[in-house]
């Protein structure tokens, strides 16, 4: 069977037909602003601005995107192998539990230099064990990974609240969260970056691990399209039976993107456990996996794309604060509708406007789209 | 005597918690059986629960809310329809979409329109379904045994669970002895074969859709009408999920789904009723522990280590006419 959609140029592929998608996504989200009666183009003012206007938001957004980085690119992994990931969250969850142990264990011995790497590791390991489990199921036994990491999505909540209010709680608290972590495991800042350029920051999380984000970026980047992994996983996500003919191994594909994707995933946990809040709290995750969903998509499984996608997430989220308190009826939770349209548009529906636009080329130059454009045109 | 009381009680708690797990199962019985995954579960109950409740305060008839509920859940199954029917999209990634659009707006538009911080009024009396009491419940209530078990575990209860338990015979009903069920599950077996013998591949799963959405709707309005007296937000809490997970367990069948939702209902209510005081021969339990249970049982059920769990074969795979 045929592609049902003849090509495009790639300008249009990667940049026209993700914008109007995003477009269409934000006039929807337009449409809420209305319905709760507020001015979208107010709205939307306010929420660049919020995100952008100060060397304090910009920190802020950053810090956020920093978040975002690591659990698209957790997704955008396991998707190069087809494989939908939804327990970036629980795998995050698990490498904040990696974390706490290192931090709780050296903090008041060792500088924070020795102790990151040591986090970083544990952070990794512990969030690509979580993402074994689902794997090794999904390569032996046949669970659909869906469901697997969803349901360890909540398994993992469970066993975080368990330890959490047990022996994770530091005696005579009543708070469900460890104890404040000491000088040792906390994080350097990075907002003089941004006061070099003359803006002024009061108080703003922007940490080391935004660096460390674009690295895992780079080295994404390299697995995915400059090794002989990332060529396997990508062939084994094109067409698995291809694969298999090839000689790849399924089940070590399988485990192995998995386990990279919780590896990324767990290493998410750095930034707001060691870098904002230096403890780890009940839900400190709160939805950021879910939203690697959507950065991912949005990103076109490509870090460059992810990055991009993840600093716009991280001003929706930002910017959203600020919206949120000029207008008290468009809370934060605006975002998370944002966030499902971006998945409905950009992923669902990515190519509902891909016949109309192939139309509007082909009326322009049938040469560039190739003859396939008028069959292109019915699909 | 005090013991059998205690059991009765969690019983009770077990139907009303297993209420809105089988509607979500059941719903997404026929989306799952027509080859459609529908993650959307938890998104269209909630929704549902919002309109309900939203509806019914507003317009004072518990019947209005929910028709209401029914009726948005519906128009999000048919949005989840026109990604993954009509525009072939990714079946999982359209239901996460679901699941997020339903979670920010029905807190946006709560805020909006009631500003409770997202909670709709309390309900009022008749604008929310109330208990039946069956005839002579009272009078037999003291009877040893049966008395107990007839007041409390069959009369009591608001119309949407008799709905509830009614709907597991008449889906097995459609689902095995109509034609539109034989076809809905052709269609999710080998959709190329139903579409050969000249029946609408993307109109049945849309009426699959359409059952679907019915039924999330009423599981949504039991949860803000029945179990709570209004909306709160992120009421669901994972019911959606867990659902799904009775769903697996079941096997794709109805019978087997109400045992399995009771048996999660019943996992909840004894997690509540126990609250970490220890069981015999075991000791203490977690609470959390309890409340993982149902997930850690459908992961070692769908590892294949209690029997095999086979969805059907073209579920999550669009389907394409041959050009």
């Amino acid at each position: 069977m045929s592609t049902p959609y003849a090509k495009l140029p790639a300008w249009a592929d990667y940049g026209l037909i993700p914008l109007i998608n995003l477009s269409v996504a934000f006039i929807v989200a337009g449409f809420v602003v209305m319905l709760v009666g507020e001015n979208p183009f107010r709205a939307a003012v306010i929420l660049v601005e919020g995100a952008f206007g100060k060397g304090t938001g910009i920190a802020f957004t950053l810090f956020y995107a920093t978040t975002f980085i690591f659990t698209g690119l957790s997704v955008a992994v396991a998707a190069h192998c087809s494989l939908f990931n939804i327990g970036t969250e629980g795998q995050a969850y698990i490498g904040g539990l990696g974390i706490a142990l290192v931090c709780l264990s050296f903090d008041s011995v060792l500088p924070w230099w020795v102790i990151f790497p040591m986090a970083i590791v544990a952070a990794a390991v512990f969030g690509a064990l979580w993402g074994f489990i689902p794997a090794y199921l999904q390569a032996k036994r046949g669970s659909h990974i869906v469901i697997t990491t969803i349901m360890f999505n909540f398994i993992a909540a469970s066993v975080m609240v368990y330890l959490l209010v047990g022996a994770l709680k530091p005696a005579g608290s009543q708070a469900p969260q460890t104890r404040n972590f000491l000088a040792g495991a906390e994080l350097p800042k990075l907002n003089w970056i941004i006061e070099l350029f003359g803006a002024k920051i009061r108080s703003a999380p922007l940490n080391i691990c935004f660096l460390l984000a674009l690295v895992m970026a780079f080295l994404v980047w390299l697995l995915i399209w400059r090794t002989k992994l990332g060529y396997e996983m990508r062939t084994y996500g094109h067409s698995p039976k291809a694969a298999r003919y090839a000689g790849i191994s399924e089940t070590r594909i399988i485990i192995t993107a998995m386990m990279l994707s919780g590896a990324l995933a767990g290493m998410m946990a750095l930034n707001p456990v060691m870098g904002d809040q230096h403890n780890v709290a009940i839900d400190f995750v709160s939805g950021a996996g879910y939203v690697g969903i959507a950065v991912a998509l949005m990103g076109r499984l490509h870090p460059v794309g992810i990055v991009l996608a993840a600093i716009l997430f991280g001003m929706l989220y930002q910017g959203g604060a600020e919206l949120a308190f000029e207008m008290p009826a468009i809370s934060r939770d605006m975002i998370v509708i944002i966030q499902g349209l971006v998945i409905l548009f950009a992923g669902a529906l990515e190519h509902m406007f891909r016949p109309y636009i192939q139309a509007l080329f082909a009326s322009f130059s049938p040469k560039a789209v190739g003859l396939e454009a008028v069959k292109g045109k019915g699909a | 005597m005090d013991s059998f009381n205690a059991i009765v009680q969690v019983l009770d708690s077990t139907i009303r918690l297993s209420v809105p797990l089988l509607l979500a199962c059941l719903a997404g019985l026929y989306s799952e059986r027509a080859g459609i995954f529908d993650i959307g579960l938890e998104g269209k109950m909630l929704v549902g629960a919002f309109a309900g409740a939203a509806a019914a305060s507003v317009f004072h008839s518990a019947l209005i809310g929910l028709g209401m509920a029914v009726l948005i859940s519906v128009a999000f199954a048919m949005a989840h329809g026109f990604a993954s029917i009509t525009h072939r999209g990714n079946q999982i990634v359209s239901g996460v979409a679901i699941n997020f659009v339903a979670a920010g707006s029905t807190i946006i538009l709560g805020q909006a329109w009631f500003s409770q911080g997202g909670r709709t009024p309390a309900l009022q009396p008749g604008e929310r379904f109330e208990a039946i009491v069956w005839p002579g419940a009272e009078a037999v209530r003291s009877v040893p045994i049966l008395g107990p078990i007839y007041a409390e575990l069959i009369s009591g209860h608001s119309i949407l669970v008799y709905f509830a338990f009614a709907m597991v015979p008449f889906t097995w009903w459609v689902l095995f002895r109509t034609r539109f069920g034989l076809r809905m599950r052709a269609v999710g077996e080998n959709p190329a074969a139903v579409d050969t013998a000249g029946i609408s591949v993307a109109w049945l799963r849309y009426r699959a859709l359409i059952c679907t959405g019915v039924l999330t709707g009423v599981a949504g309005a039991y949860l803000s009408m029945v179990q709570n007296g209004g909306f709160v937000k992120d009421m669901t809490a994972g019911k959606g999920y867990i659902a799904l997970a009775a769903l697996i367990f079941a096997k794709w069948k109805p019978v087997n789904a109400m045992f399995a939702c009771l048996l999660f209902g019943f996992l909840d209510a004894a997690a509540i009723r126990l609250q970490g005081s220890p069981l015999p021969f075991i000791g203490k339990v977690p609470v959390q522990f309890m409340q993982a249970l149902p997930y850690i049982l459908t992961v070692v059920l769908l590892a294949g280590f209690i029997g095999k769990a086979i969805p059907p074969r073209a579920g999550g795979v669009p389907y394409v006419k041959e050009r």
